[in-house]
């Protein structure tokens, strides 16, 4: 386990029951919105990333739902929701 | 319409606690939880202390799914390119009862909510709740995939991003510097390679807190359990700090860096990564508390902001369920009185002030200052490490006294801020 694994393989590992809309969208307008960007390092499942444009872009898939954009960035620029029941990260170990 | 007496939003230990000592009274209880089943969305580092708790749930404990009884509480330093350990062990943490387990749990919470479910009590799962029924001024229900469903009290156990009691407006969205993210893996390695690589005997277990390098100096650190047949690992970071101070790497990284530290390396060689989990935790301790009731309705757990962290010892799940507990003791006073208000139900903050929940949170309330000292993550760890490199480095030449190594490091200066640091940890 000397090597690091991919964060991909990581999330790969758990069970996720597709989302059918995203739980969490940046508001319209903020992409470039300065308080998105603390998201970039801290969301564990590494779902916001920036284009050249200085664009900043969310993929829902590998949500953990753990809540740290919506601390970190606020709802000012994240609508932001728990997905619907019964979908979503399953954790089997917890 | 349905009509329930207690409706729980839910199932984690304050949830389920609060079920499952609402049962047998012939209240009609019902709990939602947005997961598949109780405990797919809950995540603990983690380990459960059952001493303050045990009584309230008697019973419970011979038959729970607990991973391993800590017999080592394991402390290290973590400098750059260096670490100091300190583990200590002794005969009462082997004695029974013990007084804390590792715990996973999605195993943990499913098996609570079987025994609820055992106790009459319905548990719907895959049901988000989407907001709050609000009628003069109650809290008169929860609205839930489209449905009404209406209750004389409403406890909100959603966690710790707890929209419930933000929608009735018991809460805000709350400071990042508030709370921190723990990120953990669950890896997979023979019990008996874990008894050997962490000295344990049979179900003896392990728990290790690493502070320092692991963070890159924010505030947080990294963890290590050890289940029967799996090692929790992970690492918790201030999301306030870390947003202050920008993190020089992602938080994924950064658990990579942890586990390929020759500390940690040997420990998980040859497991496999089998989970990988996320979940935020309260880190404001008593300041940072949400209200605790409103009219028709009840906050308990992670959504009260009910955990805490005292330096040596992080706890939040006893505080879970003894405040479902307490939120129960206290639905039944008010249906006792006929009266869901506020003022009724407030007998809840009354039953926490007089247990070790708010006893504890009023006690510690400094140490989130405490422990946010920004020396503790860079500073003493190196201090610390070089410190014991001169004490066993035998260079070519002559080696110095104790003494002088001692003086070396700890100058003046140094010294009067250590005694002044001393002051500040003697809080914990």
């Amino acid at each position: 386990m000397s090597e690091q694994m991919d964060l991909k393989v990581k999330l790969g590992l758990d069970v996720f029951k597709p989302v059918r809309e995203p739980h969490i969208k940046i508001r319209p307008g903020m992409e470039r919105d300065p308080r998105l960007r603390p998201a970039l390092r801290l969301c564990p499942a590494g779902l916001y990333s920036e284009n050249e444009k200085g664009e900043i872009a969310l993929t829902i898939d590998g949500c953990l739902e753990c809540g740290t954009c919506r601390l970190a960035c606020g709802t000012e620029v994240l609508d932001w929701n728990y997905p619907e029941g019964g979908t979503g990260v399953q954790f089997r170990f917890g | 319409m349905e009509k329930f007496d207690v409706i729980i939003v839910g199932a984690g230990l304050a949830g389920l606690g609060a079920a499952y000592t609402l049962a047998d009274h012939g209240l009609e209880v019902l709990v939602l939880e947005r997961g598949d089943y109780p405990g797919a969305k809950n995540v603990t580092g983690g380990r459960l202390y059952v001493n303050p708790i045990r009584d309230f749930f008697p019973g419970l404990w011979e038959q729970a799914p607990l991973e391993r009884f800590i017999t080592h509480e394991v402390l290290t330093l973590m400098a750059k390119e260096r670490s100091v350990t300190l583990d200590y062990s002794g005969n009462e943490l082997r004695e029974e009862p013990h007084q804390g387990y590792s715990v996973l749990r999605s195993k943990f919470d499913r098996w609570l909510a079987e025994q609820v479910e055992n106790k009459g009590i319905m548990v719907l799962s895959k049901t988000r709740v989407d907001d709050v029924i609000k009628e003069n001024g109650n809290v008169a229900g929860v609205l839930a995939g489209g449905d009404e469903l209406r209750a004389d009290v409403v406890i909100a156990c959603d966690g710790v991003i707890s929209l419930l009691s933000e929608k009735a407006g018991l809460r805000s969205p709350g400071s990042p510097h508030n709370f921190a993210v723990g990120v953990k893996e669950v890896i997979s390695l023979e019990s008996s390679v874990i008894n050997d690589r962490f000295h344990l005997e049979g179900d003896e277990g392990a728990a290790r807190l690493f502070v320092g390098e692991v963070t890159k100096g924010k505030f947080g650190g990294g963890f290590l359990y050890t289940n029967r047949e799996s090692l929790s690992l992970g690492i918790v970071i201030g999301i306030g700090d870390a947003m202050d101070h920008t993190l020089p790497v992602e938080v994924p990284l950064l658990l990579e860096l942890f586990k390929g530290r020759p500390e940690l390396a040997p420990l998980i060689k040859g497991g496999s990564t089998v989970e990988y989990s996320a979940h935020v935790i309260p880190e404001g301790g008593f300041n940072a508390l949400g209200n605790l009731c409103g009219n028709g309705i009840l906050v308990a757990g992670d959504a009260a902001g009910l955990a805490l962290n005292a330096g040596f010892t992080v706890r939040g799940m006893e505080y879970a369920l003894a405040s479902g507990y307490f939120a129960a003791r206290a639905v039944l006073k008010a249906k006792e009185a006929g009266n869901f208000r506020a003022e009724t139900l407030g007998v809840y903050k009354k039953f926490l002030e007089e247990s070790f929940v708010l006893q504890d949170f009023r006690k510690f309330r400094e140490s989130p200052a405490v422990v946010s000292n920004p020396r503790l993550f860079t500073h003493y760890p190196e201090l610390t490490g070089n410190l014991m490199k001169d004490i066993y480095s035998i260079p070519a030449g002559p080696k110095d006294r104790l003494f002088s190594t001692l003086r070396k490091h700890i100058t003046p200066g140094e010294l009067w801020a250590i005694l002044k640091d001393l002051r500040s940890f003697s809080k914990l």
